[in-house]
């Protein structure tokens, strides 16, 4: 056993020196990433790291930081009730919009492939452009205004379904409704991008030697040729649409206001602004966002290798 | 008798073959461009109708039942914008500028620092090289707002609370601009940096000559994602000087001011939403190149 243990040391030093050997010739290599690498450090890890350290300590910014264990996260599952909504919405949001706009991205730059080439740029710009068109959704406020000068109130009772306005975005029946659609206007992003440009990818052969081989409809062609080559592209996509998905928050502040009536509108990220930003407690907010985390990094992998098993 | 029918079957299949698209049925196509036009009439819809909106006088805003297109296109909420903000302490136009300063700023800095870590990642193999690629692919995971609060606390104490530095320089280090270029610099040949190196260009030498030219369209993408989200930043956490704030900013405070300023919120918003689109729209080609290598393997 010792001797065992002693040989892996050796193995472990010998492969320690080789690799510092290694990086000593490709000193260039760390003085090219280091500006990125120092920045990525500072922003992105660091505070993913205090995050995880004050969420089991009470801060308020004034006083330094006290440690008091898991309480914060006792609170937070036990007596919080409007965390425990907020984790409801969340999750009823991301459960529907994430898939929906997921299958939509991949759907819409599947059907595009087929058009020629200068009607699908065309119409990739169409689909896209919700997605990047920044604030432009506060426009959906107007249709939903909740007055008579409201589109879609004026609408509806222009054709006499309902005969009194409709508070759209203060009523909590219709408020997460209503952001779901906004979000599902806006899903086609990223991920559709790098879909249309998976798609483009294929080799045409692989197609005709699947007619050759008996493949009849296009369902079949979706299922054997498409989507094993696209793999790695559905990978992204899917990573992409999950961390937009959970970080629900911009759409649901400005259409139904920050707090919305109710809470009815209350996401995890709009819970931890409430705390980090309104009442001060970080160590409360820091919980949140490291539960936050979790879950997100947790979907990701739970989908990464359930995609793995595509086309197989 | 037996053979003439194989020959038959042999000859139908070529000519399915010899048609464009084998395997898609007429009736199939019409219902799919029907649906694709339809869809794309929703989503086209609320950005038309801002821009329709933005072009309407104050009395035609208002109009019942309401039409979509102007009847009588004026610039009037435009120039507004410029005339009520600019009598206000703070004009407009510097809102504008601020945003510009930051975009501009943000992305260029993010192009230059992204593409450096990107072109060893990809290029070189070098103890910890993989490592650091792989907390890159795991901070594509997460969205900003889970480091917000910690982001803040550490520009606090960097003393960058309240200047622009706050937005622009966690900016430069966008995992997804990393990410897209590295893995569109792994198809470049390895035979042409060191042809490169063999005729004596020192290491920066390459990468400017040699490697940047040759990935102008991940360059454009890299632009597109940092433009985008620099454009739309609200940086409201950051920033509380009125002179310092965004545009997006004085964009909610427009919107927030009732329903007398429609038109302008109108406005301003086209205002907002029309850069990153025309910049995709000037990009688009190159963009869809860039997101072909895109995919995130096991």
């Amino acid at each position: 056993m010792k001797n065992y243990l002693s040989r892996y040391i050796a193995w472990r030093k010998y492969n320690f020196q080789l690799a510092l050997k290694k990086a000593k010739k490709r000193k260039m290599c760390y003085i090219f990433l280091a500006p990125y690498a120092l920045l990525f450090t500072v922003f992105f890890i660091l505070p993913v790291l205090i995050s995880i350290f004050y969420s089991f300590t009470y801060y308020n910014i004034l006083e330094p930081p006290r440690f008091i264990g898991l309480k914060n996260y006792i609170n937070l599952i036990l007596q919080d009730d409007i965390f425990l909504i907020s984790v409801k919405n969340t999750f009823l949001i991301a459960l529907i919009t994430g898939p929906l706009g997921y299958f939509a991205s991949f759907l819409f730059a599947w059907l595009l492939n087929e058009l020629p080439r200068w009607l699908r740029s065309i119409a990739v710009i169409i689909f896209y452009a919700p997605s990047i068109a920044g604030n432009a959704y506060v426009i959906f406020s107007i249709f939903f205004r909740g007055d008579t000068y409201g589109y879609v109130n004026a609408f509806l009772m222009d054709l006499g379904i309902i005969n009194a306005p409709v508070l759209w975005l203060v009523n909590p029946d219709y408020m997460l409704p209503i952001c779901m659609l906004v979000i599902l206007w806006m899903s086609l992003g990223t991920g559709f991008l790098s879909f249309v440009a998976g798609l483009q990818g294929i080799d045409k052969s692989l197609y005709e030697a699947g007619y050759v081989d008996g493949i009849r409809n296009r369902w079949q062609e979706l299922w054997y040729i498409t989507l094993p080559n696209m793999k790695p592209m559905l990978m992204f996509g899917a990573v992409m649409s999950i961390t937009q998905s959970f970080g629900v928050c911009e759409v649901t502040m400005a259409l139904c206001g920050y707090p919305s009536t109710d809470y009815a509108a209350h996401t995890i990220v709009t819970h931890l602004f409430d705390y980090g930003y309104s009442r001060f407690e970080m160590g409360y907010a820091s919980a949140i966002a490291t539960l936050l985390f979790l879950i997100m990094i947790l979907c990701n992998k739970a989908i990464q290798s359930l995609l793995r098993r595509v086309g197989t | 008798m037996k053979k003439k029918k194989t020959v038959k079957i042999q000859h139908q299949k070529r000519k399915i073959l010899k048609r464009r698209k084998p395997n898609r049925s007429r009736i199939g196509d019409f219902f799919i461009y029907l649906f694709l036009i339809l869809v794309a009439l929703c989503m086209v819809f609320p950005l038309v109708f801002a821009i329709c909106s933005a072009l309407k006088s104050l009395d035609e805003l208002f109009i019942f039942p309401p039409k979509l297109f102007p009847r009588h296109p004026t610039m009037d909420n435009f120039f507004d914008l410029f005339v009520t903000m600019g009598k206000s302490w703070v004009p407009f136009s510097r809102y504008i500028a601020n945003t510009v300063m930051i975009t501009i700023g943000g992305t260029a800095g993010h192009l230059i620092i992204a593409s450096m870590g990107a072109y060893v990642l990809a290029k070189y193999d070098f103890p910890g090289g993989q490592t650091f690629f792989r907390l890159v692919t795991v901070a594509l995971m997460f969205s900003g707002y889970v480091t917000a609060i910690p982001n803040y606390l550490i520009i606090n104490r960097l003393g960058w609370v309240d200047t622009h530095w706050a937005i622009i320089v966690p900016a430069f280090a966008a995992p997804i601009g990393l990410f897209l270029m590295k893995q569109f610099m792994e198809g470049l040949p390895m035979s042409l940096i060191e042809s490169a190196k063999i005729d004596g260009a020192s290491e920066w030498k390459v990468f400017v000559r040699i490697v940047m030219p040759n990935v102008k369209p991940a360059w454009l993408t890299m632009i597109i994602f940092s433009v985008q989200s620099l454009w739309n930043n609200r940086g409201a956490t950051f920033i509380y000087s009125e002179e310092r704030k965004t545009l997006v900013y004085a964009m909610q405070q427009i919107q927030n001011s009732g329903i007398a300023r429609t038109g302008q919120a109108a406005a301003i918003t086209v205002i907002t939403m029309l850069v990153p689109i025309i910049i995709f729209i000037l990009a688009e080609s190159q963009v869809i190149e860039t997101m072909a290598s895109s995919g995130l393997k096991e």
